[in-house]
Order: structure tokens, then C-alpha cells, then sequence
């Protein structure tokens, strides 16, 4: 089986965003790169997948700046066994992403196309989507069970007050949400190894694209929070500031 | 949000931008171990800290990472890291607990890197990928009840008969003594006045005529496994000698592998204490305005700071210098004593911002307070270590 994830390189979730000089985009230095965290999930599924089968190969595709290279050989330390760096700067338009990314996939054979099912830095959702009606393939998307048999896939997707499973055929695109596992850690090893695994740097240039980013804020500061009193007699002022303050009732 | 696998709360200290002169890789094991402290220790250390007990069942989820051995070769199941790779592990096991790295420092450097450095090959093959897999756990015997700051005045005993050894003594502060599989003693094969005759021993501590029994009642690294060892005419073949062992300097020179790691410990130690303080003093609202808005815990917070990047930059140039081939013991003796007496000072000031709350098991920093005082005094007390660099500089030994 072959399997490729794909994977961005976002902003630490716990890292502190300072927006940059444009108003548009986060000033990046100082910001701590990682996986996202999607993603993790995807790569922990194509290595666990191709353990489980005893063979195949596992690719990963990422566009971005060179400095990708570091996210690429984070995943080739947790095991996947060769990585594509598309050169790009990125676009706000997730459509032109999709579109080179495709470009990269198709003919290859895959048999499984791997997502997470979003990006944290830009909440778009899209990608993995995109790439999938690109190359006409069946989608799963925000999945969190997965399993491989004979060719076919069935997956679980946690809906609005229960689970959905769903079955479709391979090759297939799958975007994985949070609960599909718990992604491992690199060992020591496998940091060391990835140094010596084959990663491709192949320059793209995405179009213009249909949507730009025109600013970028921070949500206000929170407030600091009032205490109305103590005990049950609090409750009349807390219901009363509830109704005409916060106006959430 | 999801928990990645390169996120973690604490955020370490680099106020001179060290990590740029840190490798990708470097980086990298630094930050997976620190994740994995994060994931795996840091919800179990408090308990087990109160409990008086080493979370052993952390011990393969360790092996498997790859942090026993970390700086031994490749051959041997070992990861073949530099070494400054292997002191940020270091590092950062102790940002968990001392305890911890005081286990990791203990299988690394003082029994695997005795059989690595004094074995001969079958004792390599046999030991080494076994105590790299946590399979194997080892200790390592050198101090005794009377003989502490001067091993080589101990009075275990190895006397070679026809077949093989005999040894009988008593060792003390044993270091995972109580859980081993395997303990390196070292021993005495002539005079008891001739240290030159301690030669290292591999015993298996299942052999007949040995005991490790737990020291009770410690107030200091109560999270790891420290032990009495009984060596009662305990009957070893002739390949249980380390055969290219010989002298005090032997069991030294371990030593120095130990006391390089446990100067970059130390900075984690000092980092988990910095890290809880600066929050505390930005949160405690005290009079009005955060304790972090008052001069004094300003002082406290810059003074923490300054030792531990002067800490840092120690501990990195030795790690290069090991790697280059260039470090002396006196230079390890350097950096144990300036980074551990750093690190005290740090959990102690620490302990104090944090007022009452700094009492509790729920924060880092007593606990950290705690255990510094053993690794004050193990590895070389902070007293000696300033003899070492006395003599280093007078050329006359004090001790
Ligand atoms: C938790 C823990 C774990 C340990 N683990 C191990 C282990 O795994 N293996 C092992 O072999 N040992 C281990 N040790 C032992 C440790 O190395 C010794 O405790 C240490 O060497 C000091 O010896 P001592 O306690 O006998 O103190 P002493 O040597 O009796 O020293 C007492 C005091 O006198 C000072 N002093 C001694 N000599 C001089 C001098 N000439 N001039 C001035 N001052 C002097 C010392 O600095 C100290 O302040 C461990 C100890 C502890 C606490």
C-alpha cells in the first residue's frame, strides 16, 4: 500500500501571536514552528497503517517555505519513509494550495491520501477536500476511526449526537480529526534516521488565487471577571447582570 | 486543542538564543524528550514523590525513546548521540524530576559506560542492548558506609580463586540498588591499602550471597530507588571482572561521564523552578498588583535568569568540548559544581516567591529544592568539586 500525508507547518498552538507590520499576517520571529496537529494524526495513521500491513510506503508531501524541511523531517523521524518539500510561499486561497498539491499526487498511485482534517493557523477545512475533487477520488473527511482491508476503507465520523461509519473503495482521500489516535513520539533513533531518509525539494508556483487575507487581529483582551457575592443570595444580582450586561439570557 | 506531539506548557529558557547554535537534531530530541516529560511524567511525579516510589513504569516507554545510553554507539541498540544531544536529555528529565535523570544517568553512564568502556566484547554484546531496551536495569556500586568523598580508602573485597571471585563487602546510597538486574561493584583485589588494585565487577544481582535493601526515611529524591547492597562471599566467575578496569581512576572516569550530564540536569531542574515562578509572580495578586510587579521578586526572577544562562552557556561549550575530545574531569568538576549549586539556589528563591503554595507536592519547586540537596552531595560533593578545581589551580591537593 501507498500512502501519502500531507502537512503544513503552522505556529505553536501554545506559542504567543504577535500580528506583523502589514496588519495581515503573524510576525514570525521568535514563533516556534511545529506539525499541525491534524496532520500528526494523519502521519501517526499512514505509519500505524503500513506497520500493520508489514509493507508499502509511506510519502509525505508538504508545501511551504524551506523551512518546511524541518516539519518534513519531524515526520520522517516519527517513521514515514520519505518526504516531498513543495517550494511555495503559500496562498490564502486554499483552492491554488489544492491545486499544486494535486499536481504532486496524481499518477503516483496511491492508494490512500492522507489530510488532517484542518490547518490551526488558518481553519480552513479545505485542503484535504479540494485535492480529493481535484483527482476525483472519494473523500472521508474529519474521521476518527479508520481501518484498511482488501482494498476498501471504513471509516467512523463523529456527527452531531452519535457516529456515522462509512465504507468507501481505495484509492481514497481521508482527512483525520482528533480521537483517530494518539500520535507517537519520534524516538531518538528516528530523529537520527531522518537525517539519512530521501527528502525532494521541488520549486511550485501557485496562481493569483480568488481570495486575499485583508487583516489579521487578535481577539480583545478578556476582562476581568466581577464577583457579585456568595452563597444564594448572589443569585438575584448574577441573574439580573446576566439579563442586562452580559445579555445571555 | 489537540495535543500535538511538539507542544508542551513548559517553554524552557533561552535568553541568549543558545538554540541557534543547537543543531536541527539537537533541537529536535530536546523537544521530543521534553514532550514526553510532559505526557508521561509530569501527571505521575507528584505521587510518586509523596509516595516515596519511581514510576518504573515508565522505564520501557524511556528505553523505547531512546534515552538510556543515549550517547553510546549504534551497534549497541544506543542511539549514538553527541553529546550535547545527550546532555539536553539530561536536561530535561531532570526538568521532571531528579529522580528520573538520576535513573537515566545511573544505567548510561555508570554501567553501561563501564562495560562499554572496560568490557570485553561478549560482556558488550551481553549487557549492553539489554540494559538499552530497559530490559536490564543496572546500579552502580562504588560508595560505601565508611568511605563517601574517599572511595578509594573502601574495603570490598575481590578475591580471585581458581574458578573465579569472591567478593563480600557493603555498599551505600546505591542508586536503583533495590530494582537492578545487574550491578557494577567495584572492589578491591589486593591490599585493602591499594587502591590501584579496585577493578569492576559485573554482578547479576539474582547471584546467591547478594542483597539490596531500601534506604528508609529520605527526604530528597523520594522518587528514586536508592539502596543498601550486601555482598556476602558472592561467588562470580572469571568473566565477571571488567577486564580493561584498573584503579580508582576507572570508577572515576565514569564518574565524569555522570557529572557532564548531571550539569546540564541541573539547568532543567533550575528551568522547572524559573518557569513555575515567573507564572506565580505574574498571577499572585498581592496588595493590589502581581508579587512579578514588586522589586524585590523582580530580583529574584533576574538573578534566576542570569545564573541560569551563565549555566547554559557552561554545560553547552563543555558539550562540545567532550565531543571535540578536549574536556578534563576538572572542567566537569567546573560545571557539576557551579550548575548544581545554581539549580538550589534557584528551587530554594523559587520555593520562597511562591509562599505558602511553594510548600505543596501540586507545584515543582520544593520538590526540586529537595532533591537538589542529594545531587549536591552525590557525584562528587560540592566540597570536593572545589578541591578538584583547587588543586586543578594551586597545584596542591587539599583532600
Ligand atoms: C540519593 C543518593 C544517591 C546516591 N547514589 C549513589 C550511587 O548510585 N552509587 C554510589 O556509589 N554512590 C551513590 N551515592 C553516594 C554519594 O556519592 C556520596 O554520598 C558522596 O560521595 C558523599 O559521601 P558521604 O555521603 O559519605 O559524605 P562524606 O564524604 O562523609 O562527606 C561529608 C561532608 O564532608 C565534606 N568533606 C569530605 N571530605 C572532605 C575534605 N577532604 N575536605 C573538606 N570537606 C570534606 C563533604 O563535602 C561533606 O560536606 C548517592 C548518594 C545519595 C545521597
Amino acid at each position: 500500500m501507498k500512502i501519502a500525508v500531507c502537512l503544513k507547518r503552522v505556529p505553536d498552538t501554545t506559542a504567543k501571536i504577535v500580528v506583523g507590520g502589514d496588519g495581515k499576517s503573524i510576525d514570525e520571529s521568535g514563533v516556534k514552528f511545529v506539525p499541525n496537529p491534524y496532520d500528526e494524526y494523519a502521519l501517526e495513521a499512514a505509519i500505524a497503517l503500513k506497520e500493520k500491513a508489514g509493507a508499502g510506503e509511506t510519502v509525505v508531501v508538504a508545501l511551504g517555505t524551506d523551512a518546511a524541511q524541518e516539519t518534513i523531517r519531524t515526520a520522517l523521524a516519527m517513521g514515514i519513509d520519505r518526504g516531498v518539500l513543495l517550494q511555495s510561499p503559500g496562498s490564502a486561497d486554499g483552492f491554488e494550495v489544492a491545486k499544486a498539491i494535486a499536481a504532486e499526487l496524481k499518477g503516483q498511485g496511491y492508494d490512500l491520501i492522507l489530510f488532517g482534517k484542518m490547518a490551526v493557523d488558518d481553519y480552513n477545512h479545505q485542503v484535504g477536500v479540494m485535492v480529493a475533487e481535484l483527482l476525483e477520488l472519494p473523500c472521508v473527511s474529519a474521521v476518527s476511526a479508520l481501518t484498511v482491508e482488501g482494498g476498501a476503507l471504513t471509516a467512523e465520523r463523529e456527527i452531531e449526537g452519535g457516529v456515522e461509519q462509512l465504507a468507501c473503495q481505495l484509492p481514497a482521500v481521508v482527512t483525520a480529526d482528533k480521537g483517530i489516535n494518539t500520535p507517537r513520539l519520534p524516538s531518538l533513533k528516528g530523529i537520527m534516521a531522518a537525517k539519512k531518509k530521501p527528502l525532494e525539494t521541488k520549486p511550485v508556483s501557485l496562481g493569483a488565487g480568488s481570495i486575499t487575507v485583508t487583516s489579521l487581529a487578535l481577539p480583545p483582551e478578556r476582562q476581568a471577571g466581577k464577583i457579585v457575592g456568595e452563597g444564594p443570595d448572589a443569585v438575584p444580582a448574577l441573574v439580573q447582570l446576566l439579563r442586562t450586561e452580559a445579555k445571555v439570557i | 486543542m489537540p495535543v500535538g506531539t511538539a507542544t508542551s506548557q513548559f517553554t524552557g529558557v533561552d535568553f541568549y538564543h543558545l538554540d541557534s547554535v543547537l543543531s536541527e537534531e539537537e533541537r529536535a530530541i530536546r523537544d521530543t524528550v521534553r514532550a514526553w516529560v510532559d505526557e508521561h511524567l509530569m501527571p505521575v511525579i507528584g505521587d510518586c514523590y509523596i509516595q516515596g516510589k519511581f514510576p518504573k513504569q515508565l522505564i520501557p516507554g524511556m528505553a523505547e525513546l531512546g534515552v538510556l545510553g543515549a550517547n553510546l554507539p549504534e551497534e549497541y541498540g544506543c542511539a549514538g548521540l553527541n553529546n550535547v544531544a545527550y546532555g539536553l536529555i539530561m536536561q530535561e528529565l531532570e526538568r521532571g524530576d531528579s529522580g528520573i535523570r538520576s535513573f537515566a544517568s545511573v544505567q548510561g553512564a555508570l554501567v553501561m559506560y563501564p562495560i562499554y568502556a572496560f568490557g570485553s566484547d561478549e560482556q558488550k554484546k551481553k549487557w549492553l542492548p539489554s540494559l538499552a531496551k530497559g530490559t536490564d536495569i543496572g546500579c552502580f556500586g562504588l560508595t560505601e558506609p565508611d568511605f563517601g568523598s574517599n572511595p578509594g580508602g573502601m574495603i570490598t573485597t575481590a578475591k580471585e580463586t581458581k574458578d573465579g571471585w569472591v567478593l563480600n563487602g557493603t555498599k551505600m546510597w546505591i542508586t536503583n540498588g533495590s530494582q537492578a538486574t545487574v550491578a557494577v561493584v567495584w572492589a578491591k583485589t589486593g591490599a585493602v591499602d591499594d587502591a590501584k588494585s579496585i577493578r569492576g565487577f559485573i554482578v547479576p544481582t539474582d547471584t546467591k550471597g547478594f542483597t539490596g535493601k531500601d534506604q528508609k526515611g529520605k527526604l530528597s529524591l523520594r522518587a528514586s530507588d536508592t539502596a543498601e547492597l550486601h555482598l556476602e562471599d558472592v561467588h562470580l566467575p572469571k568473566d565477571a571482572v571488567l577486564p580493561k578496569s584498573g584503579g580508582l581512576k576507572s570508577p572515576l572516569l565514569c564518574l565524569t561521564q555522570a557529572r557532564y550530564g548531571i550539569s546540564w540536569g541541573a539547568i532543567g531542574a533550575a528551568m522547572a523552578c524559573y518557569d513555575e515562578a515567573v507564572r506565580y509572580a505574574k498571577n499572585r495578586i498581592m496588595f493590589g498588583k502581581p508579587i512579578g510587579a514588586t522589586q524585590i521578586q523582580q530580583v529574584r526572577l533576574a538573578d534566576m535568569l542570569t545564573e541560569i544562562t551563565k549555566a547554559q552557556l557552561l554545560s553547552l561549550q563543555l558539550g562540545r568540548m567532550k565531543d571535540a575530545g578536549t574536556m578534563t574531569p576538572q572542567h566537569v568538576s567546573m560545571a557539576k559544581r557551579n550548575n548544581v549549586n545554581m539549580a538550589t539556589e534557584c528551587a530554594r528563591e523559587a520555593r520562597r516567591l511562591l509562599g505558602a503554595n511553594g510548600i505543596l507536592a501540586e507545584y515543582h519547586s520544593m520538590r526540586h529544592m529537595a532533591n537538589l540537596e542529594s545531587v549536591y552531595t552525590y557525584e562528587g560533593t560540592h566540597d570536593m568539586h572545589s578541591l578538584i578545581l583547587g588543586q586543578e589551580i594551586t597545584g596542591i591537593a587539599a583532600y
